[in-house]
């Protein structure tokens, strides 16, 4: 551990100045697929100096790829999904003698917004220029189902293969669509908020009596919940 | 595509035509062979599925899961600094190399940057487990094809640096040693000099190696013209590294995107090689132990002086947002999508690694190889099973 650094000394090291208020090149990348997207896009971000963000509309997910791909972005990246829903058990540190907790369970949309609790996450780059895209779509509710991409970038089978089964959204047009990494047999959709990490449910996580002091810290003042420096 | 041209791929497409031919006339049942789930080729607990037409593969599958051990689900009950520990398993033998990405994520988020020292001494120590990674892929390759003595070269050699990284870290497999903001400690007195001892003793075992394996015969006439990726394929199926830059794509993340590390500030080549096969593979890799053992003498000498954290809350919380970092890790592309809700603990974490979608080209790859190349090409392709399965 390191001794707690005084104040003058590290302001050098933080990043004060603020970032650039316009990032011309992914300002540009993104004026080139809005003109070829179109009405596809619902909302899209940049941020400077950082990453482009694009929302398409679900029934245009494979068009786009299409579309992109044909715009240069020929390195598929990877796809995902990402599940909006705030844990019902939080982060699995709830006391078992003590009553459940009441959490905040509204669904809370990262950058570029959303309506459904699931949406896939997927990134494209273009090779020569070394910029991506970060693609979202919103998932159905009701009937968790996306146009396959493996008939535009092959890479994505075996990415729908994890979607799948880590998120039961059922990927249209995939020619083999079936377990990559849990038995065949397996239950449920593990990366669902709502799938209980048994593990922290039957033994309460010994991380809540983390009461001792870090040594070479601060001895007066009692390590607390969640602090590993 | 390929520049080969020569007899040798032509010998090896006739001989492919004349077996095809002779299974064709005396009507060979295929058969199904099984590789693994253990075997020395497969880099932990990886399961092949062959369906063989004489020596042929017509149909492969790789069946992988043996090892998963759900790291994105376990993120989500954890907190920021917890992460670097369970993220150090990923690839085990470039561990430090996997903290970076996610380290560099948390801080793109809270809009911190870790002091200069703390770059630099980070840049070192993910170089060193590139070579520590990457040298026993060396050695391993003469493994894959009967050459038993180049692999106890690279434990010999690789040892060295694995003593480096402890004594930077304590840890010779499993650093933890990157927090939020800068690392845990400094260097210890004597590192550099260290450090540049071993990196000739390293160079001299690439030339070795070079001379041994790499200038064999048998090595050449096993690897040139087999498993021959072209360009647009190894894009589309998301390969990185290695194995992309020996598709003739000149791509490198650390020289190609801008992140808070040192590589801009030395000199060194990004080696690429036209051919795709699998002799491609291998030389790329001989030449990036190379190129890594020159950006980390060239780093030691120009260490900056100053602290190596810098200033963090004791717990921390990381802001609402999302973030996307990706580091060129030994094996390629590495890449942590962190989505914060501003809490202790990530709410998503969706880890990129580079082997699942350097594997994800084999059903494709493997269709139409003879049997023994099946375990020559998974050897060039270069995976380790930990981060095929997170």
């Amino acid at each position: 551990m390191v001794n707690p650094p005084n104040e003058e000394e590290f302001q050098l090291s933080l990043t004060t100045d603020t970032p650039a208020a316009t990032d011309v090149v992914r300002d540009g990348i993104l004026a080139r697929v809005q003109a070829a997207l179109g009405d596809k896009i619902v909302e899209s971000l940049v941020k400077p100096g950082d990453d482009i963000w694009v929302r398409v509309r679900t029934e245009s997910w494979r068009e786009t790829a299409v579309i992109l791909r044909n715009l240069g972005f020929s390195y598929f990246d990877f796809l995902s999904a990402i599940d909006w829903l705030p844990s019902p058990f939080g982060r699995g540190e709830d006391d078992p003698t003590e009553p459940a907790p009441v959490r905040d369970n509204t669904i809370r949309h990262g950058y570029t917004g959303g309506d459904t609790r699931i949406q896939m996450l997927a990134r494209v780059v273009d090779p020569t220029t070394s910029m991506g895209i970060n693609l979202k779509a919103d998932v159905p509710d009701d009937n968790a189902h996306v146009e396959s991409w493996t008939t535009v970038y092959a890479g994505a089978n075996w990415h729908e293969r994890e979607a799948w089964e880590m998120f039961g959204i059922t990927f249209d047009g995939h020619p083999d669509l079936r377990h990559i990494y849990l038995p065949i047999d397996f239950e449920g959709f593990p990366l669902r908020k709502d799938f209980p990490l048994l593990a922290r449910i039957v033994k309460p996580w010994p991380g809540i009596v983390d009461v001792e002091p870090m040594p070479g810290g601060d001895q007066d003042e009692p390590a607390q919940d969640g602090d590993a420096q | 595509m390929t520049l080969l041209g020569d007899r040798q791929q032509l010998s090896y497409i006739a001989s492919q035509a004349a077996d095809a031919r002779v299974n064709l006339e005396l009507e060979t049942e295929g058969m199904t062979l099984n590789i693994g789930p253990q075997h020395p080729a497969t880099h932990g607990t990886l399961r092949i599925i062959a369906r063989l037409d004489g020596e042929q593969v017509v149909w492969v599958d790789p069946s992988c899961g043996y090892m998963h051990r759900g790291y994105e689900k376990l993120t989500e009950v954890r907190t920021y600094p917890q992460v670097t520990a369970l993220v150090n398993r990923i690839d085990w033998l470039g561990s430090f190399a996997n903290e970076v990405p996610f380290i560099l994520a948390a801080e793109k988020l809270m809009g911190i940057e870790a002091p200069l020292r703390a770059q630099h001494i980070r840049t070192i120590l993910f170089e060193l487990s590139r070579i520590a990674n990457v040298s026993l892929f060396l050695g391993d390759l003469g493994v894959q094809l009967g050459a038993i003595t180049p692999v106890f070269m690279a434990f010999r050699d690789r040892e060295y640096v694995l003593n480096l990284i402890e004594g930077a870290t304590g840890g010779r497999f499993h650093p933890n040693f990157d927090r939020i903001g800068g690392l845990k400690d400094d260097l210890p007195a004597g590192w550099i000099d260290e450090t540049r001892t071993v990196m000739k003793k390293l160079r001299r075992f690439c030339d070795e190696i070079e001379d041994l394996l790499f200038g064999n015969e048998i090595f050449q006439s096993r690897t040139r013209g087999i498993g021959v990726i072209p360009r647009d394929i190894a894009l589309q199926y998301g390969m990185s590294g290695a194995n992309l830059r020996a598709s003739g794509v000149d791509w490198d993340l650390r020289r190609d995107q801008s992140l808070p590390m040192a590589w801009d500030k030395v000199d060194w080549k990004v080696w690429t090689h036209p051919d795709g096969d699998s002799f491609a593979r291998c030389w790329v890799r001989l030449q990036e132990v190379r190129e890594s053992t020159r950006i980390v003498e060239q780093l030691v000498d120009t260490i900056p002086a100053g602290p190596v954290m810098t200033k963090v809350p004791r717990i921390i919380k990381v802001p609402e947002g999302e973030a996307w970092v990706c580091t060129e890790n030994p094996l390629g592309e590495m890449g942590y999508y962190v989505v914060s809700q501003g809490d202790l603990g990530p709410f998503r974490v969706k880890i990129r690694s580079a082997s699942f979608n350097n594997m994800s080209i084999t059903p494709w790859l493997l269709k139409g190889v003879y049997v023994p190349d099946i375990v020559t090409i998974l050897a060039s392709l270069y995976f380790i099973l930990g981060d095929i399965d997170r």
